[in-house]
């Protein structure tokens, strides 16, 4: 049996997650000693058609970054799937739909009009936007089109696993991808490298009572590095937040945004973060529950900030 | 499927109601047995407090078909768990704020404040909540099964 091939791709992403496969450092090279790697466009130079050319499930395990925003994100996501034994969702964007999917409370035509006319830093007088097609001198020119809206990889094609994270922890994902290799087979749709209880549970700061008056933005303050971000007034996403990270962002001063996903047996990370904030708001009054309500300057930017595609609504309903 | 509904030819929308044990079940059960009529578009739910009405249970209403969403409980000051109905509020607000960012008019989420012995302002809730989602139409959430038909 020769070594076990691995295969990396990315999608619709910003390319961090090819960075925490690398994030390893040195041990990297101890890996590649035991490991083929087939397929990876951000390090390797292989091509698309060298992967056609492979047999069906011929790669052992397939990381694949990114959501699924065009059609060539589709096109590989069913290649990879037919080529691959294990296919991982690697990362918030192929696990959840990630950041960039805050763009699915857009239609098609706003984004357009928003990033090629709108923004204040665009000047483009001659209103030029990128077609599928362009003809110049030399021939014709194809970009892959977008779809509507963006997906998470398991809308397009069964996954097996998911890793969770933006990005996710390079060191604790090779020790998974290890333990595939070796042969453990944890059911079917785990979520790897992460715990089965919330951010919080892993959070160090002091946790006393839950009482707020009203939500403090982080340039508003200076937070008390030991107690709860809650309990200051601060979003955290940790009540809602399935554990993993080691409380990362919170060692260093920052509240959890997200990115491990929805804590085990949620559904809505965003609904059941917007439960929680709610919850611990001390109101007397109708009028004080509204006013509490518009001082959340964005709470689907921030109870969806990485979840937003896999969500129970998905996307803009109209 | 309803023989009413084959034949209805006007929108008739799928209502969704959670109502708490205390006091807007019980309002809803005064206006039952105190024959009270009202349009027959809501489903309800009895929960034990309106506190205990989740956003994702608004959420999978939605996705699931449901054309609005009512939620009914104590008046402020009488929630047989103290807080609960303060917590609901401050949600049901939020949620509403939420829910426009993806394009769905807040005002297909009620909430109102029912006590036990209001079967009267029950039935004039479901009413006027049925009049005004005629007015705004179907909901069909693309992440939905639900496309108005059950």
């Amino acid at each position: 049996m020769g070594k076990p091939k691995i295969a990396c791709y990315w999608a619709a992403s910003c390319g961090g997650c090819d960075v925490s496969v690398l994030d390893i450092g040195s041990k990297l090279a101890d890996i590649v000693e035991q490991v083929e790697i087939v397929f990876w466009p951000i390090a390797l130079d292989f091509k698309y058609k060298d992967v056609e050319a492979m047999p069906d499930q011929s790669i052992d395990i397939c990381l694949f970054n990114g959501g699924i925003r065009n059609e060539e994100n589709e096109h590989m996501a069913k290649l990879l799937r037919r080529k691959s034994k294990i296919l991982i969702a690697y990362g918030a964007c192929a696990y959840l739909g990630g950041i960039l999917g805050l763009a699915n409370l857009a239609t098609l035509k706003e984004l357009f009009s928003r990033v090629y006319r709108e923004t204040p830093s665009t000047v483009n007088p001659e209103n030029t936007v990128p077609q599928p097609t362009v003809k110049v001198k030399e021939g014709e020119l194809k970009l892959s089109p977008l779809l509507e809206y963006l997906k998470p990889l398991n809308e397009v094609v069964e996954v097996d696993y998911y890793i969770p994270g933006c990005p996710p922890i390079g060191e604790k994902a090779w020790e998974a991808l290890i333990a595939l290799i070796k042969g453990e087979k944890p059911p079917k749709g785990t979520v790897l490298t992460a715990d089965e209880r919330t951010v919080c549970d892993s959070c160090p700061r002091v946790k006393e009572e839950k009482k707020i008056k009203e939500l403090k933005r982080i340039y508003q303050v200076i937070p008390d590095p030991e107690k709860c971000f809650l309990e200051q007034g601060i979003i955290c996403m940790g009540p809602a937040t399935r554990g993993g990270c080691d409380a990362q962002c919170i060692k260093a001063g920052l509240p959890c945004k997200g990115c491990f996903g929805p804590a085990p047996n949620v559904e809505d990370q965003g609904a059941r973060m917007l439960s929680a904030l709610a919850s611990i708001v001390e109101v007397n009054s109708e009028e004080e529950a509204k006013r509490f309500a518009e001082s959340v300057a964005d709470p689907a930017g921030t109870f969806y900030l990485f979840s937003l595609p896999s969500s129970m609504l998905k996307r803009r309903v109209k | 499927m309803r023989g009413w509904k084959l034949v209805a030819e006007e929108f008739t929308p799928k209502i969704i109601g959670f109502t708490c044990n205390w006091c807007t079940y019980a309002a809803a059960d005064l206006a039952g047995t105190s024959r009270m009529q009202y349009p027959p578009n809501l489903r309800l739910v009895r929960v034990m407090c309106s506190g205990r009405v989740s956003p994702e249970f608004v959420l999978k209403a939605f996705q699931l078909g449901a054309d609005g969403v009512f939620i009914g409980g104590c008046h402020l000051g009488d929630c047989h768990y103290i807080h609960g109905n303060f917590k609901a509020i401050t949600r049901y607000y939020l949620l509403k704020k939420m829910l426009q960012q993806f394009g769905i008019e807040p005002e297909r989420v009620r909430f109102n404040f029912i006590s036990a012995a209001e079967g009267e302002a029950f039935t004039q809730a479901v009413k006027d909540f049925t009049e005004q989602l005629k007015r705004l139409g179907p909901l069909r959430p693309s992440g939905g099964e639900g496309s108005g038909e059950a």
